[in-house]
């Protein structure tokens, strides 16, 4: 006979979006389980978001630094850098241990309690827990909260069992750099690490099925990424679809129908993500489903009263963020607070080279809403932060898009070294409802990559300080 | 440069305060001579003062709904050079003074609102108010908040920046109890969400306070009877089909009126003005006849003096005349008060009966409701007869109720056999 327990509040995953909703559920007095099997911080901490930067990172410096052995470069000589890539791997695996075991702290300090194990449901609020060592625990809980969150999408001619194809979480396991790589997919996930590959030195091909790289920003946008990959001696090889493995890597077809080799000692697969919805017994908890995804209504409630989901397994966007907010929104709805998931926008970036920030509309997709538009554009190349910081010269802008009538912000991108910071400016921007005038009369830090912001906003006010017009 | 200070002008009957209606302009706005600048209202009296010289508007003092003494000054006018100089006669104030306080012109510092206006706009000011059919602007604390108190932003009315909702905003829409008002138009099949507020102010005050006041000190009796109206139909339509040049067309309103003349020298104490205060009921042996009537300005009593003295064809032009001059905002002081009794007519509309409030301080008001072919049982059988309501109130501590029910049915009596009305 199994061991049983019963609880206030049952979450499945400790990703970002079920463990900040069970820290703040248990802040609000509730009484928490939260059964995780992956890892606390889910594939954001342990796979995803945070390995990931570290890699991009360590790779911008080992660029950086062979850039300066190839050529000095403002003064500075420097020897061909050498790279231990299974100490790098160690290195970020560190970062990921400190920061999951920082999240089981936090989780028991607030009072929740954490099984490791897997959940098996036999009905809505009934599951019975699989602990590590065997041990069974089932658990009636009065509200659930699924947040299982997503995996990535395999492709049935490049299985994941062969040593040379990656999945994005292999990727950043790697011992040795591979000096080929291919990598199925430019989507945000494919460009960030197939950019990261190629700053540590690896020879990147890209194989995009669409006809453009990033395709949820504009053409705008992606242009001065896809000329660093120009410049960077990486391929892209668009309307291609990868057939299959070869001997010496993977073979495509391009828009013409014509069949290509590609040499790759590695094959990324970069295709996009699942939610992970079979396995834990979904199918007998009567909820109902919106094609692949969880269908809830504005307070994350799925068609069965008591159950929420929250996160990835709710769709696009699949976003660390997004799970935080509505983990926090359905931990405060279970302790009888008025909520709901209401956001202005749900901000976007890529930690490509150079990054990508998009937050709300884009002129296009504001003209699409029907809105009368004015934008205003600024380029890094004209501010003397961004060039002091060498980053002026990619191509970067800050780009904002108001309505005509009011001045409302509705959109706010931009593209450049370090942009990805300025992304919790342009949130609250929309957030606040500001219009461009609060933001051309909001004095701004000189000399830092905001000043593009507010440069932005006088452009589109036609009273630009540092665009001769 | 000139200044004009205009004082809330005497008009007339030695009234020592009034109330300001509705300003037309506003500080810093350039006027030109005859525009108006605001309504003032003393008693039932709405009077338009227009400006007696170009200029720009440099205070205004009083919002609607204030009541001013007479003599204050209400607006101040900078004029430029010319205008300024000569005292002109306006045909309204002579109070208009020229304040010679800077002859020489000063050349002004620019104002900082110049300074800081490009010369060339590249885009059209944008405007303040929310715009249609957009999601209200509120910060997330705000929305919460919001969502908290169960409140639908897109009621509130944003004080910021392109309509946007402050906490403050909340606050007055909640304190309001929802009753502010959003700017927003109303689309086919969209919800409605939008409230709207009006200061009660004016004619409108007036108004209200007297029925408050009725419907709270005077204790109603109602009375519903019905009157077959065969016979005075037929009459009318004579008289009407007959009647020489310059006779006005008869409505059903001076028979009534005549019916009431007749039977009331009986029931002196329904013709009569009761004012709680002393204790004592003042019984008129003249009949004034109030007609109570819809204006554009809201609810009025034109009254008819000494109706008991005009014959059916005086006081058929009588009512009409004073009712015009009512609807038009031409009535004098004296055919706007005085009513001895009223009557009340929804005639045209249709409704079966309804329930008048008394026209304090007088005891008695008689309310007409549409006259209609209804089949009434008669001889054995159902007949179509034209029939009309009448539906009275009268103040209980005044008139008893079986007074009431007898003068209505000597009123009834008459109307049935019009000719007796004219013995």
């Amino acid at each position: 006979m199994s061991k049983t327990k019963k609880t206030n509040v049952l979450i499945i995953g400790g990703g970002p979006a079920g463990y900040p909703c069970a820290i703040r559920a248990a802040q609000l007095g509730l009484d928490i389980i939260l059964v995780d099997s992956g890892g606390l911080g889910g594939t954001c901490l342990n796979r995803g978001c945070i390995p990931s930067k570290a890699v991009i990172h360590a790779a911008s410096r080992f660029e950086e630094i062979s850039a300066h052995a190839s050529a000095p470069a403002m003064g500075i000589t420097a020897g061909k850098p050498k790279l231990d890539m299974k100490a790098l791997t160690q290195w970020k695996n560190d970062l990921v241990t400190k920061l999951t075991s920082g999240v089981g702290m936090l989780l028991k300090s607030a009072g929740a309690e954490v099984l490791n194990g897997w959940a098996e449901f036999s009905d809505a609020k009934t599951c019975v827990v699989t602990l590590a060592d065997g041990e069974q625990i089932t658990i009636t809980a009065q509200n659930v909260v699924l947040a299982t969150g997503s995996v990535e999408v395999e492709l049935p001619f490049l299985p994941p069992t062969d040593p040379r194809v990656l999945s994005s979480t292999s990727a950043l396991e790697l011992e040795k750099l591979p000096k080929t790589m291919a990598v199925v997919g430019a989507g945000y996930i494919g460009l960030e690490l197939g950019i990261a590959f190629a700053k540590l030195g690896t020879k990147v091909s890209f194989i995009e099925a669409l006809d453009r790289i990033l395709p949820i920003y504009d053409v705008q946008m992606t242009r001065p990424i896809s000329r660093w990959l120009k410049t960077h001696g990486v391929d892209m090889h668009l309307s291609s679809k990868a057939r299959a493995l070869t001997k010496t890597g993977i073979s495509f077809e391009d828009a013409g129908g014509k069949e290509h080799d590609i040499i790759a000692e590695k094959i990324l697969v970069a295709v996009g993500r699942k939610p992970v919805t079979t396995g834990w017994g979904l199918e007998n908890m009567g909820v109902d489903m919106d094609e692949a995804f969880i269908r809830v209504d504005d307070q994350c409630a799925t068609s069965m009263r008591g159950v929420y989901a929250i996160g990835d397994l709710l769709g696009e966007p699949m976003l660390a963020h997004k799970g935080t907010a509505q983990g926090e929104m359905v931990a405060e709805i279970l302790a009888g607070h008025r909520r709901r998931f209401d956001p202005v926008s749900i901000p976007a970036v890529c930690f490509t080279e150079p990054e990508i920030v998009g937050v709300g509309l884009t002129p296009d997709e504001a003209k699409t809403a029907g809105e009368d538009i004015i934008t205003g554009k600024f380029p890094f190349a004209a501010l003397g932060k961004a060039l002091a910081m060498q980053g002026g010269t990619d191509g970067g802008f800050v780009r904002v898009t108001a309505r005509k009538s009011d001045h409302v912000i509705l959109g706010i991108h931009a593209v450049g070294a370090h942009v990805t910071e300025l992304s919790g400016e342009f949130a609250l921007a929309l957030e606040m409802g500001a219009r461009l005038e609060d933001i051309a009369s909001t004095i701004h830090v000189h000399p830092t990559l905001t000043e593009g912001f507010a440069e932005s906003a006088m452009t589109a006010l036609g009273q630009p300080l540092h665009i001769a017009r | 440069m000139g200044l004009y200070s205009i004082k809330l002008p005497d008009v007339g009957e030695g009234v020592v305060e009034a109330e300001i209606v509705e300003w037309y302009v506003k500080t810093g706005q350039t006027i030109a001579e005859d525009d108006s600048l605001v309504d003032i209202m003393t008693d039932k009296a709405t009077v338009e003062i227009p400006s007696p010289v170009n200029g720009i508007v440099k205070t205004i003092t009083g919002e609607p709904g204030d009541v001013m003494a007479v003599g204050t000054v209400i607006i101040t006018i900078e004029t430029d050079g010319e205008a300024s100089a000569d005292e002109e006669e306006t045909p309204i104030l002579r109070q208009a003074q020229d304040e010679e306080k800077e002859e020489k012109p000063i050349p002004s510092l620019p104002h900082p609102e110049d300074v800081q206006k490009p010369t060339s706009k590249p885009h059209p000011e944008p405007a303040e108010g929310r715009g249609e059919n957009t999601k209200p602007l509120a910060s997330p604390a705000v929305r919460k908040r919001a969502l908290e108190q169960n409140v639908d932003l897109a009621a509130v009315p944003g004080s910021g920046p392109a309509g946007r909702i402050t906490h403050q905003d909340l606050d007055d829409f909640i304190a309001s109890g929802g009753r502010l008002k959003v700017r927003a138009t109303t689309l086919s099949g969209t919800k409605r969400t939008g409230v709207s507020t009006q200061k009660i102010i004016g004619l409108r005050r007036k108004i209200a306070q007297n029925l408050a006041h009725s419907k709270r000190t005077i204790p109603h009796f109602a009375y519903v009877e019905e009157v077959e109206m065969e016979a005075l139909e037929t009459l009318r339509q004579h008289l009407n089909a007959n009647r020489s040049e310059g006779q006005p067309k008869l409505t059903l309103l001076p028979f009534l009126s005549m019916a009431l003349i007749k039977v009331l020298p009986e029931f002196p104490q329904a013709n009569a003005h009761f004012d709680n205060d002393d204790g004592i009921a003042t019984k008129y042996e003249a009949v004034h006849m109030g007609i109570a009537t819809a204006t554009p300005n809201g609810l009025m009593v034109p009254v008819v003096k000494h109706a008991e003295s005009m014959n059916i064809w005086t006081l058929a032009s009588e009512i009409a005349r004073v009712c015009a001059a009512a609807r038009d905002g031409k009535g004098t002081k004296d055919e706007l008060t005085g009513s001895t009794i009223t009557i009340t007519s929804l005639g045209a509309l249709g409704g079966i009966a309804s329930t008048p409030v008394i026209n304090a301080p007088e005891v008695a008001i008689i309310g007409v409701n549409k006259l209609q072919t209804r089949p009434v049982w008669c001889d054995g059988a159902f007949q179509p007869r034209k029939m009309m309501n009448l539906s009275s109130s009268f103040d209980h501590r005044i008139v008893d109720g079986y007074d009431a029910a007898r003068l209505i049915q000597k009123v009834k009596a008459l109307l049935e056999n019009p000719a007796t009305l004219f013995m």
